[in-house]
């Protein structure tokens, strides 16, 4: 685009954020503060995403931005958009041709394989913040490996409701050392991020913190031994693909309680439409 | 019903923004708003959207009002994301106040001074009585009487103080930190506070400076000084070696002497809060000197109980580009957190309703 850089940042600054991304698979599940930068989209609206995509992206990479699964929402219209027009790269729905996933609330069901990046957007990078709203004293807990707080949390739930309450931005434990927040991705998703052969990266451009989770690197999720981790997905197959083991999103279809339940994943919806129907063929 | 995928976002938004100019342009029969009529007209949204956007720029404020409809935070906002794009050919000399050109000065403290009290363009004393002439542009402008501008350099009102030891020293010059380049770290130096301030929303301000007047962090706070002029911003470039001068820009700076009871190290004397922003800002400054001071309880070994005086509380929650883009992200969609929300609060439900058939 006429006046801006390829992909809108400076290369300084893309520079000083890959930096960040470094430091970042280094120590995975380490919350990086990096000189986050004013995006032309509002703060809370991926403005940490778009700049660790703008900071990997090349000339050759094939982008695909998804919200809640999927392409078509328009907030990831729009974030697409700004790539295809300040970088002017390759865009696609398909979650196999992409070497760049940007995404907002979900992880693709497809599994992603090694060379792929996928690219998470923060809202709130810690953890621990509805339990403790200082985030100097959260990063001492870090330090510390002090997550007593945060079981403490979980059993407290289960001795109220007899199973952990948390339904999204479930806490997970990166490499047995840090105490990640996962971005609000449901809890569904979460063991996607274990041993995942692609490399994560999760940008917080509000908070201007940056965090990684390098290639297959374990990533559990915090339970208890008589309390294991527990999937939840609304227990229904897509109406549109027959898919009885993906993320489902609710469709209200009249106001006489009517529902109809699909993958909350287009891409994998549509794929997996034609493999039905080539079968059938 | 078929259930038909939502597509089109595309053309959604395209649509969006057509209907978006036209409404920002109005009824066609009434002439357009020239961005000069805004930087003549309009100059303290100028002011507060240059303070708030971060830069000082007038004529790139205007255009920003004017594409925002008069929206001041979203204007701020389309500042701030140009803004972000320039690159820094240098930092200024630290700005002189006190060798200030003013168009207004007033001090609380005391009843005349060196320099006199001189109001300028102020709306203190005028009642707000809604003026109808204004409306049917009959605002016949009466020249202002010519005013004899203190020709000297008027002393701070500090200084006056200072002689005589009962206020503390301004402190000793350091580097500026940029918060906008470097992530905000705790503690954080009082020149990345005051900075933090300089952006931040006019209104938290005003609120949170309110709160330490009603008990929450009060600091018996008297106006000082309240200046209102053009300043020279200098820089010296290394290659020269001496400064010269880029350019005049208009501030408002406000200096709070507040109360302090003395501690083990210091003894009892006035203590500042300092306010300072682009453009005739006075409601700002006053408001930043207030919370700047309220912040500084640690530092002075006070009680940290209230809002204002909790550093991480102010700092975080005060600029409202970041407020705004978060609080706005709500509408963005959510339904696959809902969705997850919706089963766990199902499961619960049957097994509360299970636990009472049980009993």
């Amino acid at each position: 685009m006429n006046g801006y850089n390829f992909a809108y940042l400076d290369e300084q600054t893309k520079r000083m954020i890959r930096r960040a991304i470094l430091k970042g698979v280094a120590i995975p599940g380490h919350q990086v503060p990096f000189g986050s930068r004013e995006m032309p989209l509002p703060y809370g609206w991926g403005t940490g995403g778009i700049q660790v995509t703008a900071s990997v992206l090349g000339a050759s990479d094939v982008l695909k931005v998804i919200d809640q699964g999927a392409d078509d929402t328009t907030n990831a219209v729009s974030i697409r958009a700004f790539f295809a027009r300040t970088a002017g790269v390759q865009t696609t729905t398909h979650t196999g041709e992409a070497t760049i996933i940007q995404t907002r609330h979900r992880v693709p069901e497809q599994t992603l394989s090694e060379g792929q990046i996928l690219v998470y957007q923060v809202p709130q990078p810690e953890p621990l913040y509805t339990l403790e709203s200082s985030r100097a004293e959260t990063r001492r807990m870090h330090g510390l490996a002090e997550y007593g707080l945060m079981h403490v949390k979980l059993y407290e739930d289960i001795a109220r409701f007899g199973h952990v309450s948390i339904a999204y931005s479930y806490p997970v434990m990166v490499n047995a050392r840090y105490l990640m927040s996962p971005s609000p991705i449901p809890a569904f998703d979460n063991p996607k991020l274990n041993m995942m052969p692609a490399l994560q990266l999760f940008g917080a451009g509000r908070e201007k913190r940056i965090y990684a989770i390098p290639p297959y690197t374990a990533v559990r999720s915090l339970d208890f031994d008589d309390h294991p981790f527990r999937l939840t997905r609304a227990p229904h197959v897509c109406a549109l693909c027959g898919s009885d083991n993906t993320y489902l999103d609710e469709v209200v279809t009249d106001d006489r309680g009517g529902r109809m339940f699909v993958c909350s994943d287009t891409d994998w919806c549509e794929q997996s439409r034609d493999r039905r129907q080539e079968a059938a063929e | 019903m078929a259930y038909v995928a939502v597509k089109g976002g595309e053309q959604a938004i395209a649509h969006a923004h057509a209907w978006l100019a036209e409404q920002r342009r109005g009824d066609q029969a009434v002439p357009e708003l020239g961005t000069d009529q805004i930087e003549q007209q309009l100059g303290r949204a100028v002011d507060r959207v240059m303070a708030e956007g971060s830069i000082y720029d007038r004529s790139l404020a205007s255009l920003a009002i004017k594409q925002a409809q008069g929206d001041l935070v979203e204007a701020a906002f389309l500042l701030r994301a140009y803004r972000t794009t320039l690159p820094r050919f240098a930092s200024s000399l630290p700005v002189e106040t006190a060798r200030m050109e003013v168009a207004r000065r007033i001090s609380a403290i005391y009843k005349d001074l060196p320099g006199g009290q001189v109001l300028g363009p102020t709306y203190d004393y005028t009642h707000r009585l809604l003026d109808f002439a204004l409306a049917a542009n009959g605002g016949a402008t009466q020249a202002a009487p010519a005013m004899d501008f203190p020709a000297e350099r008027l002393a701070p009102v500090s200084a006056i103080l200072q002689a005589e030891g009962l206020i503390e020293g301004d402190g000793a010059p350091s580097r500026a930190a940029d918060l906008t380049r470097e992530p905000l770290a705790f503690p954080a130096a009082r020149s990345t506070r005051l900075q933090a301030l300089a952006r931040g929303d006019e209104g938290f301000l005003l609120a949170l400076g309110y709160s330490t007047q009603r008990g929450y962090g009060s600091t018996h706070p008297f106006v000082g000084e309240i200046r209102v002029g053009t300043v020279a911003v200098e820089i010296e470039p290394p290659e020269l070696g001496f400064a010269i001068d880029i350019g005049d820009i208009t501030v408002t700076e406000c200096q709070m002497v507040t109360q302090f009871a003395g501690s083990k190290s210091e003894p009892p004397q006035f203590t500042r809060g300092y306010g300072l922003g682009f453009g005739h800002c006075e409601r700002k400054a006053m408001a930043m000197s207030l919370v700047d001071r309220a912040m500084r309880a640690e530092e002075l070994g006070e009680d940290c109980t209230a809002p204002a005086q909790d550093v991480e509380f102010v700092m975080y929650h005060c600029d409202n580009v970041e407020a705004n883009g978060f609080v706005e992200h709500l509408k963005l969609p959510h339904y696959v957190d809902f969705q997850s929300e919706l089963e766990t609060v199902r499961r619960m439900r049957a097994d509360a309703a299970r636990a009472e058939a049980a009993e």
